[in-house]
């Protein structure tokens, strides 16, 4: 299940949707707003999202996550609009058999949700300006895929 | 309306809304693919970001730059991403 929330997003719900008989492993991604990016300090931010190609394209990774791990249920919610320091920005769920598949599978899912769906996020700072993450005349558009390798824990 | 010309469906997103100052917007134009549109777009617009750090979807898919663009479509010009 892949779905874009406009109010907080209720993880210990989403849980309960992976109770299965067949899964020996569960494994969650949770991606919370931080106070800083870039060497600034972030006071909100506000992410937007281009609803209807974001369900397309995050289908797309379901079925690519289906295809090359042996997973039950994957499940992905991502928040828009405005949000405060601490809150929940995307919640990833993945259940399988054992927890080799569980682990890659989380992985991979929360790296293609980050790299290819239409979403945007506007940064507002202590020091009163604000910014589009990634927009900035000096980064490079990510590819799919680019992220998908194990990177720095920071990000 | 004359031989070529269509009317599309333009959404706008994150820093492309802010510059064009729309959501979205019903236009009229002659491009036959989705480069000529932003190229036509570009031109009365000046949107900060090159072509070179977008995507483009059509109809609520990703799609090439060279991709044809038909009457009523649906396109959007895609804003590098930051979700997560």
């Amino acid at each position: 299940m892949f779905s874009i929330s406009e109010t907080s997003i209720d993880a210990t719900k989403l849980k309960e949707n992976f109770s299965n008989s067949h899964a020996g492993a569960f494994v969650s991604f949770e991606g919370w707003v931080r106070d800083h990016n870039e060497g600034k300090e972030v006071l909100t931010l506000e992410y937007e999202a281009y609803d209807q190609l974001c369900n397309n394209e995050a289908q797309a990774i379901f079925a690519e996550v289906r295809e090359k791990f042996g997973v039950i249920e994957v499940c992905c919610v991502h928040r828009t609009g405005a949000l405060k320091i601490g809150e929940l920005a995307v919640w990833v769920g993945v259940s399988s058999a054992h927890r080799g598949d569980a682990f890659a599978a989380c992985r991979y899912l929360i790296d293609e949700i980050k790299s290819r769906l239409p979403i945007w996020k506007k940064e507002t700072y202590l020091n009163g300006t604000t910014g589009w993450v990634n927009c900035q005349t000096h980064c490079a558009h990510t590819q799919p895929h680019q992220e998908a390798s194990p990177a720095p824990l920071h990000r | 309306m004359k031989p070529g010309s269509k009317t599309i469906h333009i959404q706008y997103y994150a820093l492309m809304r802010e510059e064009r100052g729309l959501s979205n917007e019903s236009y009229n134009t002659d491009a036959q693919d989705a480069q000529q549109l932003f190229a036509e777009l570009n031109q009365q617009f000046r949107f900060s970001l090159p072509p070179e750090r977008l995507r483009v979807s059509i109809n609520d898919q990703f799609e090439n730059w060279n991709s044809a663009i038909n009457e009523n479509d649906r396109i959007v010009f895609i804003p590098p991403v930051a979700g997560g």
